[in-house]
């Protein structure tokens, strides 16, 4: 008997990395695979550059997990049943100090609905509705209605909260310093990357990744996307520098050179290159004297006229360990040659600027590519991920458009279109910064600057102060939580441990696919079906927002995510579950407007501008639609109107009318309108912040190479950047394929443990031998880890993934610092001090630690 | 009547993990008879990657991802019973019925990609998706996955297919020199380097524009300049004696006698006088 495919139903869906094909028997998934174009969709652009074509690749890049999304779907990890901690009684004792020890009990759909409703009443009517914190995980599951800024927006923008505000976490330097360099405060100090692909096809001779590993980071959602451009700008002949204190995925692919420089040493480096061009006088002086503010101030820091040190590469190999001739060598050849500065995917996801004073490097970023002409032809700042050949003017929205909700981040286009038909918004002024959170419910009050509702709208926005709780609101006595992340994705997760068993929290519920970390905290756990089981729509990598025209792929793939399989268990979408929430609760209507997540699917196709392309029974039978590429497509490249000084070429949200006092569209929207080295909204906000001065410096980081007394104790520096074998916490710790990946996790007795990198010198001095367990340490957490020795790692530093989703607390004490977490979750050392004072944004990769092998417990 | 095969370019293989992963999901849980019984849901790596990490020099480290698979017709020298059998298209199935109990296919197969099912009782491992082949699919699920697709999969006797025309070039290996009729191949399997940093040692500078020049008992067979770091770097050499001139206007010429093995030779730095 011949197998066939045929008997087999089939499905298109989207993912967090990509549009797939989906094939079902008995209503079972047979299997997944990566969509491939076909003859009717969009035809593949090509760019001709230095006598080579590049033609878009014919099937999508999906990641590893994606791949394994089957496993993902039949985990045994998954959430089945709506669950209740055995010893939480909402009528009597409530026990918060057993969260995260004492078991849980099924329970049904009506008995959760009936405790949610009981207590959420309880807790509004005693406290308040700002007794209620609320906040949903980064890239849960994709699809612009169950999405966290869409449904879980909704409903509770309707029921009234307190929102936590999420910083910009995974590019944390570039908002807190290059707004104050470049501006985009519209994209929250990440620049726009505008056909800046065939622009480096063209005209770019070197690339300089700069703590950037852009295989890894790819630009999120497009996952492997963007190496087959890589390759092709090998065979044009650019050559790639790589600086960073780990040789990463992309230097070990495509590298010519590798840097190492210390953890938090970055900007010494940055410093003697400005050195070396001020006195060798090998920068772009019209472009400096013409397009930046304030060149003469940072040029008397980097000269040592203002502090009497030279910024030499001399004085930079001394702090950062890297030898002055090769510094000297880049700076000459960076200034000789036509150069792109890649510092992090998208335009900014680097170590560097996740750490003690990380904006200092951004600034420092952005100023040495106007030193060399920043937007001329083959200069830029472009990771190589986004910037291909795409028509923005077919309309569709991305997530950070809002969805159902009619609110959050940018709903400037969605709702004159009338989609919602109702717009919501939060009537509680009351909110709170995530990376405050834990302090904030365990001990009131808090104070914090800039992280507050939506920060996109100005760059001064960053500098308010900020106070919970608010003058007459509630102190926090709930927690809703949709995903389950943050034990693992958040700095010094112990606080997160002990913020759930602390008695201030009244009630906490989860709202989760898998039985993960933060949903063994909570009290309630309400079981989420993933994106294979539901109907929704959206476009691939579409964020839209904050980062609008910027999606790392090589093609625009909107997808109607058809539900392929019911859902597993008592599973259910989460959309369904905020309906069921609503309907209980008497404000169904107000929630749905009467339509399932399907209708809403189908009203996103409505007002978007697929009806001028295919109607819905075709789109619904096909499931997808490649917006084609228009055959006279011209590209015009980010930043060469500005460095042509013309006004500016691209539909860029910004900058707007309230930015350019000229209104001549010329300008950036700094208040200079210049790219400045010497920042003027600094200057208005506090120009004797030595922590964030004027001009960027070097400022030794509060936890690392110059702290000499930790160092003793804790002699290892730990860097622990985004992950490339899982999206954050959530596909790691539950049972999954990519676990099996051995960057990601290594088996060892039966248990798959969390991958620490070293170099050969560091374990040999602690007796380690690759694959040994180990103790990583600190005073504020301990993790166990299965030790890989490479000379990929510079001396005194180690490394690990910094979002573990398997954190395993040995003992009955989780939440201590010297519990033992069997799972690795490296965020339970890193602090959670601010990268500046004035700068309430995460620093994990300034995190000291130490190391000794692990036989067992006593 | 086709016959099957695979060529992998290595130059383009990113490490993934796609076409492990894509293995299981076609396998995991799905029973193709009587090509294969399903595979248990860890720890079999009907194609893995094995990782060849390669210090050039103090500066520069490559990796050379290499997915392996079981394909070798080893396997029929050791089945005595039917157990292995080639199709007429090439492909090597152990027989999932007749193979049962048979540990000694493990050991049988110089890849290592041959696993021993408890629950089934036998030894499995790549069937090269035949039950898709079969059943009109071009390609097994390793290669449909493949982002950068760097895996050539098609009939070996169709001089117009891809795979003829990858291997046409004579560049493409087995990875197990002594395979009898190898189905797999590869471009870029890691061969020997020769690196090294050449350094001004007046003024403690990178050399850059340095020729460097290698030669063997013929004479000079490469030369390069260095790179603005004073780096070079020759690959794709045969193991053996050579030398290694330096040159730069204004400093003595430096020559070497270097021994270059199976992998990686490092000279270091050169300091120029």
């Amino acid at each position: 008997m011949t197998y066939s495919t045929e008997g087999e139903q089939r499905f298109v869906n989207c993912t967090l990395a990509g549009p797939v094909e989906v094939f079902v028997r008995d209503g079972k998934i047979v299997r997944v695979l990566p969509l491939e174009y076909k003859e009717d969709d969009a035809p593949p652009w090509t760019i001709e550059a230095r006598g080579k074509t590049f033609t878009r690749p014919g099937k999508v890049g999906i990641s590893c997990w994606v791949q394994g999304s089957k496993q993902m779907v039949y985990s045994k990890e998954r959430l089945l049943s709506p669950l209740k901690r055995v010893d939480f009684d909402p009528d009597g004792e409530r026990n918060p100090q057993n969260r995260g020890i004492s078991g849980y009990e099924e329970i049904s759909w009506d008995e959760a609905l009936d405790i949610f409703a009981k207590e959420t009443i309880r807790i509004r009517k005693k406290y308040g509705p700002s007794a209620v914190a609320v906040t949903g995980s980064s890239h849960d599951s994709w699809g612009n209605i169950g999405y966290r800024m869409s449904a879980l927006d909704r409903f509770w923008n309707i029921l009234g909260c307190t929102w936590i505000d999420h910083s910009p976490e995974s590019w944390e330097g570039f908002f807190w310093g290059a707004i104050h360099a470049w501006g985009f405060h519209w994209r929250l100090g990440q620049a726009p990357a505008y056909d800046l692909l065939e622009d480096t096809f063209k005209n770019t001779e070197m690339i300089v990744f700069w703590s950037s590993d852009p295989t890894t980071t790819s630009g999120d959602y497009a996952w492997n996307e963007t190496d087959a451009w890589r390759f092709h700008m090998k065979k044009l002949g650019i050559k790639f520098v790589f600086i960073d204190p780990f040789c990463n995925y992309t230097a070990v692919l495509d590298g010519d050179k590798w840097i190492k420089p210390k953890p938090g040493t970055d900007t010494t480096l940055a410093l003697a290159i400005a050195h070396t061009w001020m006195t060798e006088g090998t920068y772009d002086k019209e472009y400096v004297e013409t397009r930046t503010h304030g060149f003469e101030k940072w040029a008397d820091y980097v000269l040592g006229k203002e502090d009497g040190v030279a910024k030499t590469p001399k004085w930079a190999e001394e702090i950062s360990g890297v030898k002055a001739r090769d510094i000297l060598a880049l700076a000459r050849e960076w200034g000789a040659k036509t150069t792109t500065l890649a510092p992090g995917g998208r335009a900014g996801m680097s170590n560097a600027g996740r750490a003690a004073y990380g904006h200092e490097y951004t600034r420092m970023m952005v100023l040495l590519c106007a030193m060399q002409g920043l937007g001329k032809p083959g200069v830029n700042v472009y990771s190589t991920t986004g910037g291909a050949p795409a028509d923005w003017d077919f309309y569709f929205p991305g997530y950070a458009d809002g969805g159902i909700s009619g609110g959050s981040s940018g709903a400037i286009e969605l709702g004159p279109r009338g989609f919602p038909d109702k717009g919501t918004s939060s009537q509680i002024r009351q909110r709170v910064a995530r990376s405050v959170f834990p302090e904030a419910v365990m001990n009131p009050p808090v104070t914090w600057r800039g992280v507050y509702g939506y920060y996109g709208q100005s760059a001064e926005q960053q500098f308010t102060e900020c106070k919970f709780p608010f003058d007459g609101y509630s102190e926090i006595k709930m927690l809703f939580r949709q995903g389950s992340s943050y034990i693992g994705t958040m700095t010094d997760s112990n606080r997160w441990v002990n913020m759930y068993r602390h008695p201030n929290m009244e009630f906490a519920v989860n709202q989760t696919i898998y039985n993960e970390p933060e949903a063994r905290m909570a009290d309630l756990v309400f079981p989420v079906c993933t994106n294979f089981e539901r109907w929704d729509i959206g476009e691939w990598a579409r964020i839209s927002g904050y980062s609008r025209h910027l999606s790392p792929t090589n093609a625009r793939v909107i997808v109607l995510q058809q539900k392929c399989i019911e859902p597993l268990g008592e599973s259910k979408p989460d959309y369904e579950i905020f309906a069921m929430l609503a309907k209980k609760l008497g404000i169904e209507e107000r929630f749905t407007e009467g339509r399932t997540d399907f209708e809403w699917a189908k009203r996103m196709y409505e007002i978007s501008d697929l009806p001028k392309v295919t109607n819905w029974e075709d789109f619904r039978e096909k499931g997808y639609y490649v917006v084609p590429v228009p055959e006279d497509y011209v590209g015009k490249p980010a930043f060469r109107w500005f460095a042509e000084g013309r006004p500016k070429d691209t539909d860029d949200w910004g900058p707007g009318l309230k930015d350019n006092p000229t209104l001549d569209g010329k300008g950036l929207s700094t208040p200079t309108q210049k790219i400045e080295f010497e920042a003027q909204t600094l200057k208005r906000f506090d120009p004797n912040d030595e922590e964030r001065p004027l001009v960027p410096k070097y400022i030794p980081s509060w936890e690392g190479t110059e702290t000499e007394d930790l160092l003793k104790k804790y002699p290892l520096q730990l860097i622990t950047p985004h992950p490339r074998f899982t999206f954050h916490s959530q596909h790691d710790g539950k049972d999954l394929w990519n676990e099996e990946i051995p960057h990601q996790r290594r088996l060892k007795d039966g248990y798959r443990y969390t991958v620490m990198r070293m170099h050969p010198d560091d374990a040999a001095e602690r007796d380690l031998k690759d694959g040994d367990l180990a103790r990583v340490y600190n005073d504020r957490g301990t993790a166990l880890s299965i030790i890989t020795i490479t000379p990929r790692m510079v001396k005194g530093v180690i490394h690990s993934y910094g979002s573990g989703g398997g954190y395993d607390p040995q003992g009955d004490s989780p939440g201590d610092a010297d519990n033992i977490d069997r799972g690795g979750t490296m965020n339970l050392l890193t602090s959670s001090r601010w990268i500046s004072k004035n700068c309430p944004g995460m620093a994990p990769n300034s995190c000291l630690a130490e190391i000794e092998k692990w036989e067992g417990a006593e | 009547m086709a016959r099957y095969g695979l060529v992998i370019d290595l130059d383009y293989c990113i490490g993934c993990y796609n076409c492990q992963i894509a293995c299981k999901d076609e396998h995991v849980g799905n029973e193709f008879a009587p090509v294969a019984k399903s595979q248990p849901t860890f720890d079999h790596f009907w194609v893995g990657i094995e990782e060849v990490e390669r210090n050039y020099s103090d500066s520069r480290i490559e990796v050379t991802y290499i997915p392996t698979l079981s394909q070798s017709k080893n396997l029929l020298d050791v089945a005595k019973d039917g157990e292995v059998y080639e199709r007429p298209d090439g492909i090597v199935i152990i027989d999932p019925e007749k193979a049962a109990g048979k540990k000694e296919l493990l050991d049988a197969c110089p890849s290592g990609r041959v696993y021993w099912n408890e629950e089934a009782n036998v030894a499995q491992k790549c069937t090269f998706c035949a039950h898709l082949l079969d059943s009109g699919w071009t390609e097994p699920r390793c290669v449909q996955s493949c982002p950068t697709s760097c895996m050539i999969f098609g009939d070996r006797d169709d001089p117009n297919s891809e795979i003829s025309k990858a291997l046409a070039n004579g560049t493409a290996q087995p990875y197990n020199p002594n395979e009898t009729d190898p189905s797999v191949h590869y471009i870029g399997l890691p061969s020997p380097v020769v690196s090294g940093t050449v350094i001004l040692g007046d003024c403690d500078e990178c050399a850059d524009g340095a020729v460097v020049t290698l030669l063997d008992k013929g004479g000079a067979i490469a030369n390069q300049s260095t790179d603005c770091f004073g780096d070079f770097l020759f690959k794709d050499l045969d193991v053996g004696k050579y030398k290694v001139k330096v040159e730069k206007d204004g400093y003595e010429s430096n020559i070497a006698e270097i021994e270059v093995e199976s992998d990686v030779t490092q000279l270091g730095d050169i300091i120029l006088h």
